[in-house]
């Protein structure tokens, strides 16, 4: 007798699985990856290589030695986590700080949790603010641009200031030698993935045509953010940078298509996520210029992430002949 | 620096003390006072809160038979299914009642070998869904689905699928006999029967009620209702429920001798102690020509 | 041909895979003994009026509705009563069923008009043709199987503004409904006209996605030609997007209404019948014919010659199957219905009924091993969702065994679609465990309604 198989319905699926999605977002970050290793050589790649494997490893170790689940390693979550690490740190981060960084976004960013789709915030992140507190030093070095045809490929990069942290020391008027078409290129300091905001955008473009990211959530947040440093730059432009530099300056691109994005840690309904967004536009502007730190996109997206379950719950979609009582 | 430190040590800790007076004069102002015997008696039950008493839990079930002690004086018809209600009577002062204790029992013996599958099944690992999706690995449609809806529900972890057989197994150290199995399966497979005396049980381990042929098709070791056991009781406890012998637990005096003539290995004797050597492989019944089918 | 509509909250795009569109409908010849089942629509199944060794005619009534909704059950063929026993229906469960052992020819009951010729004219009144759909046992064909009659019993004080006859047959594989299209076109025009005329209305529009073309443009040019004859009927080209064929969904996407949450459809002033009943009501009405046949698509992948067979009912599956060219090697699943709603069979053997609109075979490939992963809450399936619900916060706490959780999460909307299942990344049987929770929170509901 044939043995067939019985389920529910539907039985025809869509070709769409989690894997996929993984990796289309690690394939879109691919561009600004190669940027990377052109701006910053060898560094880049070492860091990257690194944080990769120790996220994967880690991840591996739990499964198998502490949950004892089914191994999902091959999801390529773990490697999105690793290399989104490597971007939100400076190239010549030491390696064991970065191994340190790794092992902390997998294994209490996520794990903890218990594991892919449980983490109330986005590993990476996690992972990212705890280097931030524990090596301050460390993290915000950062390594000068020098194209490796230039520099060569094992050549010890300079260290100089982020045009962020600039403008936190000295005011708006240090920017003034930067160049618009430079930030936009990534010809400037900072964290290796967020200096080139046009190889950013590409993978975003890729990642929006194929419907991996919804478009509500990136355009909420920069939105946010121009209005808000727009306002302020009306009112005092010798003391407040004008806002289309806050975009492209500082991590705002890979944050707001890459992180706030992460299907995980973020609302699920059109509604939800523009609120999402504001939120975390609002929080990067207030920390970036009133703050302490130079930069605010991960803990704007953080905080964000601990209310995404609260506005999920204010934000359901609206139920198919249900009338609100309020149209009557 | 040491005016900084001894500042925040007073502050510190006469905050700490006023909070206390306050927390004690609360604590004090809304006292709820409670009979100290609801406490005892819970303690005298397992505190599961499977509910299989109709209460709550086994504090509502306490608390019920406190307030009934005090009104009539008796706790009847309030019983935990799995504990003695005479340590509960003892403790409120009155006469123990008597206690017969239950035990799950598995009516399907529809295992991997018994009754080989037909299909695959790949859905939710829901009993009661899969019963509305198709009739059973083995095609039987009154056999245990094997996944394991009983399991998940019972609160003393009593019951695990064995993974040989796919069937449900009851640890009888652990079973109390609550009866929440029984209520969860979708298909009535799961009986609550008395343990017997010596821990010595008789029962069909068998569901289905439909014609002989059609048991014969699915399963190797289903009941037909042939209806030999009947004539071999001596108590008259075994009754036809359909095509489906039933022992009566209640007349049954545990002799086995209705396991032995059964064609089909159908009925299970539980802690009798072993076969003498002549007849070692009761299971392993001749085969029999399967008796015209009893329509009721 | 009137703009395309469509309804515009959720719904997926599986593919269509219509490979039998082009094979023109065959009678299926008739084993030597047909078992006919007595439950073949939603509710009581009927109640056998014939014994064992009675002879029956083609088309003369062997069951009788037992309830409010229930529906009679004809015999299919001339022959003998073999026995009055249960039959393994495509779930496994033994169901009872009327054995016909089958003479050569048909003879058919008095009163029934056998010619295929064009009965244009509606004699009976809006009464009678209610009391003629019941009698023939006429139920919905697109596989719900509720009784038509029922549907078109409009309730004091409600209005029946159109007639939308369902012809989206948005499931994918299936082509039954538009094979009868194009080869009846007349006779399912004036079983329209019936419709119209049982409700007392004057608008009645065929809903229709886009992928069926050819009956889009074919049904536009016999309204035109025959003006008189099919007064108000109108043909509402719908986009291709399932569930566009959804009771709900079609009301939505041609009148703008919603049916609100757990009423029925009428609440808007619509009956909705599909394009097979619609047929049989005009066989019902016009030639006094019960419903003893249906159109069956036999199809998949691999089969070799995938086809639209006219089926008496009661003929096992698996003959169907031989004749579109035999069982394939590589098949894993046998479906009973279309894809995305039709039901898993456990054996080939069972006999088609009222609602069996097709027979997939699906191979390894379409329906492999989904292995499931944790839920990465991406949110897909509330968007697939065509009733706007969150498919997965319903899974989570069917799960958990939470009824009053998934009562306020309106899991008793849900039209079991599978929108949101076919686009879940994670391969989780939302569905499975929706349905679970739906079957126990309904029992929850009945029993409080009850108190």
């Amino acid at each position: 007798m044939n043995n067939y198989t019985i389920s529910g319905s539907p039985h025809v699926h869509s070709t769409e699985n989690t894997r996929k999605i993984m990796y289309r977002v690690i394939l879109a970050l691919v561009p600004a990856l190669l940027v990377a290793i052109y701006y910053f050589g060898w560094y880049a790649l070492r860091l990257t290589l690194v944080t990769v494997a120790t996220c994967m490893l880690t991840e591996w170790l739990i499964q198998k030695y502490l949950i004892k689940g089914p191994l999902t390693i091959n999801d390529g979550s773990a490697i999105l986590t690793g290399l989104l690490l490597a971007f939100n740190v400076p190239a010549n981060l030491p390696i064991w700080m970065a191994i340190v960084g790794s092992v902390f976004a997998i294994g209490v960013g996520k794990m903890a949790f218990g594991g892919l789709g449980k983490n109330p915030f986005n590993p990476a992140l996690v992972g990212r603010v705890f280097m931030l507190v524990s090596f301050p030093t460390a993290m915000t070095t950062w390594p000068q641009v020098a194209p490796i045809f230039k520099a060569g490929f094992f050549t010890d990069a300079v260290t100089g200031p982020t045009p962020l942290g600039l403008l936190k020391e000295s005011g708006a008027t240090s920017l003034d030698h930067m160049q618009f078409v430079d930030m936009v290129l990534g010809n400037r300091g900072g964290a290796f993935g967020e200096v080139c905001a046009i190889a950013l955008l590409i993978g975003a473009i890729y990642l929006i045509a194929r419907k991996v990211i919804d478009i509500a959530t990136p355009l909420s947040i920069l939105l946010t953010v121009f209005v808000f440093t727009g306002i302020f730059y009306l009112v005092d432009p010798t003391q407040y940078i004008a806002p289309w530099y806050h975009l492209v300056y500082g991590g705002l691109i890979l944050g707001a298509f890459f992180m706030a994005t992460d299907m995980v840690t973020s609302p699920m309904t059109v509604r939800g996520k523009i609120l999402f967004g504001v939120g975390i536009g609002l929080i990067t502007v207030v920390i970036r210029l009133w703050g302490a730190y130079p930069e605010g996109v991960s803990f704007a997206i953080l905080i964000m992430n601990a209310f995404t379950p609260l506005i999920n719950k204010a934000f359901k979609p609206q139920v198919f002949g249900v009338v609100k009582p309020s149209k009557k | 620096m040491s005016n900084t430190l001894l500042i925040s040590l007073l502050v510190l800790g006469i905050l700490g003390a006023v909070l206390a007076v306050v927390l004690y004069i609360v604590a004090q102002r809304f006292k709820v006072e409670e009979n100290p015997l609801i406490d005892e008696a819970e303690a005298c039950l397992p505190g599961a809160n499977c509910g299989g008493c109709g209460f709550a839990g086994c504090r509502a079930l306490a608390e019920a038979c406190v307030k009934q002690a005090a009104e009539k004086g008796n706790i009847d018809g309030l019983a935990c299914p799995g504990t003695d209600m005479g340590k509960v009577a003892a403790v409120l002062g009155l006469t123990a009642t008597a206690f017969e204790p239950k035990i799950a029992v598995v009516r399907c013996n529809g295992s991997c070998q018994n009754s080989p599958a037909k299909v695959h099944y790949e859905g939710a690992e829901i009993c009661a869904f899969a019963n509305t999706l198709y009739a059973g690995k083995g095609g039987c449609s009154k056999g245990c689905l094997g996944l394991g809806d009983c399991v998940k529900k019972c609160n003393f972890g009593a019951l695990h699928i064995d993974k040989e057989t796919g069937l449900p197994v009851v640890d009888p150290d652990k079973c109390v006999g609550c009866g929440v199995c029984a209520k969860t399966c979708p298909r009535g497979i799961i009986e609550i029967r008395p343990r017997g005396k010596k821990d010595r049980r008789v029962y069909v381990c068998c569901s289905n009620t439909d014609k002989g042929a059609l048991v014969i098709k699915n399963c190797s070791v289903g009941c037909i209702g042939c209806q030999k056991c009947l004539k071999e009781c001596p108590f008259e406890a075994i009754e036809m429920r359909g095509n489906l012998a039933y022992i009566d637990p209640a007349k049954c005096k545990a002799c086995g001798k209705c396991a032995k003539v059964c064609p089909r290995g159908a009925i299970h004797t539980v802690n009798f102690p072993a076969p003498k050597p002549q007849t070692e492989q009761p299971a392993e019944a001749p085969k029999v020509e399967l008796e015209k089918p009893v329509t009721v | 041909m009137n703009p395309i509509k469509t309804f515009h909250k959720g719904g997926v795009h599986p593919e269509e895979n219509k490979f039998s569109a082009d094979q023109p409908i065959q009678d299926f010849p008739m084993p030597k003994q047909i078992i006919v089942p007595l439950g073949q629509c939603l509710g009581a199944p009927a109640e056998c009026i014939v014994n064992k060794g009675d002879r029956v005619l083609t088309g003369q009534l062997i069951g009788t509705a037992k309830g409010f909704i229930s529906a009679n059950v004809h015999s299919p063929a001339t022959g003998t009563v073999a026995k009055v026993d249960v039959v393994m229906d495509h779930t496994g469960y033994y169901k009872p069923a009327v054995f016909i052992d089958r003479e050569e020819n048909d003879e058919w009951a008095p009163g029934i008009i056998v010619t295929d010729e064009l009965l244009t004219d509606i004699k009976l009144d809006s009464k009678a043709i209610i009391d003629k759909v019941k009698e023939c046992g006429i139920v919905g064909m697109g596989g719900a199987t509720f009784p038509t009659h029922v549907k078109l019993m409009v309730p004091e004080g409600k209005k029946a503004e159109y007639v939308i006859i369902n012809a989206a047959e948005c499931e994918p594989y299936l082509t039954c409904d538009y094979r009868l299209l194009l080869e009846k076109t007349q006779e399912f025009l004036i079983g329209v006209k019936i419709l119209m005329k049982a409700v007392n209305t004057d608008k009645g529009i065929i809903g229709i996605e886009t992928n069926k073309i050819k009956a889009i443009e074919l049904l536009d040019k016999t309204i035109n030609e025959h003006r008189d004859l099919y007064a108000g009927i109108e043909v509402q080209p719908l986009k291709t997007k399932y569930p566009q064929g959804g009771e709900k969904q079609i009301i939505k996407a041609i009148t703008g209404r919603e049916v609100p949450s757990g009423k029925l459809p009428i609440e808007t002033g619509c009956v909705v019948v599909n394009v097979a009943s619609t047929y049989a009501v005009y066989e019902a009405v016009q030639k006094n014919k019960p419903l003893i046949d249906r159109i069956v698509t036999v199809t998949g992948k691999s089969v070799k010659k995938p086809s639209n067979f006219r089926c008496r009912f009661g003929v096992p599956a698996d003959l169907l199957i031989e004749a579109a060219g035999g069982l394939p090697e590589d098949i894993t699943d046998v479906i009973n219905g279309g894809p995305m709603m039709g039901k898993s069979v456990s054996v080939t053997s069972f006999p088609t009924m009222k609602g069996t609109s097709g027979i997939l075979l699906m191979t390894l490939r379409e329906a492999q091993d989904r292995r499931q992963t944790n839920c990465i809450r991406c949110g897909r399936c509330a968007k697939a969702c065509p009733m706007g619900l969150q498919p997965f916060l319903l899974h989570k706490v069917a799960k958990l065994n939470d009824f009053d959780e998934t009562e306020k999460n309106h899991i008793m909307d849900c039209i079991e679609c599978g929108s949101c299942e076919f686009t879940c990344p994670a391969n989780i049987p939302l569905l499975d465990y929706i349905r679970y929770g739906k079957a126990k929170t309904g029992a929850i509901i009945k029993a409080r309604s009850q108190k």
